[in-house]
């Protein structure tokens, strides 16, 4: 049995963070995942991790730190938000091209402007096609366990992962939640074996190397299939968690969706929410559930697919706009699986939610189905694109 | 959700209504209970309004939302009571608990025809008299308690002493302090 | 799985180019012949040079050998053909000429 504690989201990581106890830190801090590198360095300065902790002036630089560093050979961490990870796309995706499995811890959160501090999925979503592998959590408890499992899938792949949870929304609220011992945590994480790196004197290498279109082609290929190939590690690591927690991960969390009509598509801390809407319908005999995807990247198609071909109506709700004028990001992933697959008769529209800070409520979700219940009974899915709670 | 406490604190940025929300989560957690405290960030100023929030229950609580229809209001500065609407939503089989050295039929006029219970507690007086210096969380957090039966009287008590052993380890005077605002913080609020 | 920068060909297969493009030995410029992409090459006038060794820190390359405090012919399986060495020469010891091939 794990321990019993409450912790806010932020501190949870933090610990997760110890309890690895990585080789290399570089971090700048940003609203709100600052708390991460804060509790973070506190335990190195306490001596608790060994963890050379590198304060850099820049998210940019951060990043760079953290890719020296794993090439080295080094297991490298970082926390940001928002503008921060913005700051970092560029590094972003040489971490992902070189290979190299950095873990970076993410409370999400806007982008400006307007300038706004609080939760959304710009920041994550906007660097959705760097290359990196991609966990979201509804709870602190998931942003703890997944962080656990992290490094475990990126060191298999050879891919960098990105931890996400909501920011203030679990990063600065205390929960419940239950941790892993320190000495499970070690045995699960286990030690990073790199099998090639820069110090290792028997063996020079180069890395960052120039690629003229006769190899660069091939070179993504090769990066496109350690993200498929990532799947199986995820499933297979959170299997194996569940083993040792009771808390079994997929890439996504079906809820109440065996003879469900109508289905949302959501992610992060709003699925909770989503899931007490759910409950309060079904209360009323309203045949409704939900998918909670929690590997973004790589995305769960086949996965989602399976989960949506029977329902009737469906609603993709993402936490962010592609201001594409006509659809989320994840809406339009998730009829992109649907239409490869062939899979034509689920109704489905795509939702904008709880930008900036807007909060969602059960009330919120509920409207939703409400919505989808009609597209269901009638057959008419009407405009696809909309956006919920906002003032007309 | 059948047993869900759920409360909404008021104060101002610097005043400690979000530490105070935290420590309600604590000592409920303390309890056994599963917990959720929340504060909602604004602009993060000195001196500006500011909410934080609890639920409090026996079963774990999935919902990631604000507080609406909270059970238990606390006002944690009077003067909060002018300009944001401290009531909105409040269920009449609760309560109010507000920071004030006035009566509960005094600040009742001010609440907008509020039709629950109204406390008040002098925690400013209290604090200054036993810690010598303006740190009303302590006797709001007692007070709220009080009121709510939360969290079991006794428990708490205890659990607060423990807490404060940990946390002013080498300020044992301090300790005895917050110990005596705490219970004269139960025993002062006016119910009304 | 291709290691070594001369298997590094046209011809590699995604499933065989390394991580990142990543390559398994160092010094690996010594093999690349950038001599073949001159159309103008240095000459040294050995009576005319004095040993200043100003030309050899100025070559982009390493095309300009020193042993023992002395510099020796040129290396042409590196030397492009820039001229700077011979810009640079206070003496007049090099000279470009059309590099016959």
């Amino acid at each position: 049995m794990g321990i019993r504690e409450r912790l806010s989201g932020n501190e949870a990581v933090a610990l997760a963070m110890k309890q690895i106890n990585p080789d290399v830190m570089g971090a700048f801090p940003i609203t709100p995942s600052t708390e991460i590198p804060q509790y973070f360095s506190a335990y190195v300065d306490n001596g608790q991790v060994d963890t050379e902790f590198i304060p850099v002036e820049s998210e940019h630089s951060a990043m760079s730190t953290c890719i020296g560093a794993e090439a080295a050979g080094c297991r490298a961490i970082s926390a940001t938000s928002s503008c921060g990870l913005c700051y970092m796309t560029e590094m972003l995706y040489v971490a992902a091209s070189d290979r190299l499995p950095i873990t970076l811890a993410v409370s999400c959160r806007a982008l400006s402007g307007p300038i706004n501090i609080n939760n959304d999925h710009s920041d994550a979503m906007g660097v959705r096609d760097a290359g990196w592998l991609m966990l979201f959590a509804e709870t602190n408890q998931e942003a703890y366990d997944n962080y656990l499992q992290a490094m475990r899938i990126g060191e298999a792949v050879g891919l960098p992962i990105m931890v996400c949870q909501d920011g203030f929304i679990t990063s600065h609220a205390i929960e419940n939640i239950e941790l892993v011992e320190d000495e499970k945590v070690k045995a699960f994480v286990g030690e990073y074996k790199p099998q090639h790196y820069l110090l290792n004197k028997d063996e020079p290498m180069a890395v960052g190397a120039y690629a003229t279109p006769v190899y660069y082609m091939e070179a993504k290929r090769q990066q496109a299939q350690a993200m498929m190939d990532a799947k199986d590690v995820i499933k297979k690591v959170g299997a194996e968690f569940g083993q040792m927690t009771g808390r079994t991960y997929g890439m996504i969390e079906k809820y109440e969706m065996d003879d469900a009509e109508e289905a949302i598509v959501i992610i992060g801390s709003s699925a909770g929410t989503a899931k007490e809407a759910v409950n309060e319908l079904r209360a009323q005999g309203k045949k409704v559930g939900l998918v909670k995807v929690r590997a973004f990247r790589p995305f769960p198609a086949e996965e989602i697919c399976e989960a949506l071909k029977n329902v009737k109506s469906f609603a993709v709700m993402d936490k962010d706009d592609s201001f594409n004028g006509h659809c989320g990001p994840m809406y339009a992933e998730v009829t992109a699986s649907l239409y490869a697959a062939g899979v034509s008769a689920p109704r489905g529209i795509s939702y904008i939610y709880g930008l900036g800070g807007r909060d969602v409520r059960v009330e919120s979700i509920q409207r939703v189905f409400g919505e989808l219940g009609e597209i269901a009974k009638t057959g008419v899915t009407g405009e696809t694109y909309r956006y919920l709670d906002v003032r007309e | 959700m059948k047993d869900i406490v759920e409360i909404r604190w008021h104060g101002r940025g610097g005043q400690g209504a979000k530490t105070a929300s935290l420590l309600l989560a604590d000592a409920a957690f303390n309890t056994g209970k599963y917990v959720q405290g929340f504060p909602e960030y604004g602009p993060e100023r000195m001196g500006a309004p500011i909410t934080a929030y609890n639920r409090i229950s026996s079963e774990r609580s999935t919902v990631h939302s604000n507080i609406y229809f909270p059970d238990y209001v606390v006002v944690v500065d009077e003067t909060l009571i002018a300009s944001v609407d401290v009531t909105a939503g409040l269920k009449e089989q609760g309560a109010i608990v507000i920071n004030s050295n006035k009566t509960p039929a005094e600040l009742r006029a001010k609440l907008k025809g509020y039709k629950g219970k109204v406390c008040t507690i002098d925690a400013g007086k209290i604090s200054e008299e036993e810690l010598g210096k303006n740190f009303p969380n302590t006797p709001m957090l007692a007070a709220i308690v009080k009121i709510s039966g939360v969290v079991e009287e006794k428990e708490f008590i205890k659990d607060m002493e423990a807490s404060f052993k940990h946390k002013f380890a080498s300020k044992p005077q301090v300790i005895e302090g917050n110990m005596r605002a705490l219970k004269r913080s139960m025993e002062e609020v006016q119910v009304g | 799985m291709k290691w070594k920068a001369s298997e590094m060909t046209p011809d590699v297969k995604w499933k065989d180019i390394t991580p990142g493009c990543n390559i398994f030995e160092g010094g690996t410029s010594c093999t690349v012949e950038t001599g073949d992409w001159r159309t103008m090459k240095p000459v040294l006038d050995a009576d005319k040079c004095r040993q200043c060794l100003l030309c050899a820190p100025v070559c982009p390359d390493m095309s300009i050998p020193v042993k023992n405090g002395k510099r020796g012919d040129f290396n042409y399986f590196f030397c492009k053909g820039c001229g700077i060495c011979a810009n640079a020469c206070p003496f007049g010891a090099i000279t470009m000429v059309k590099d016959e091939k």
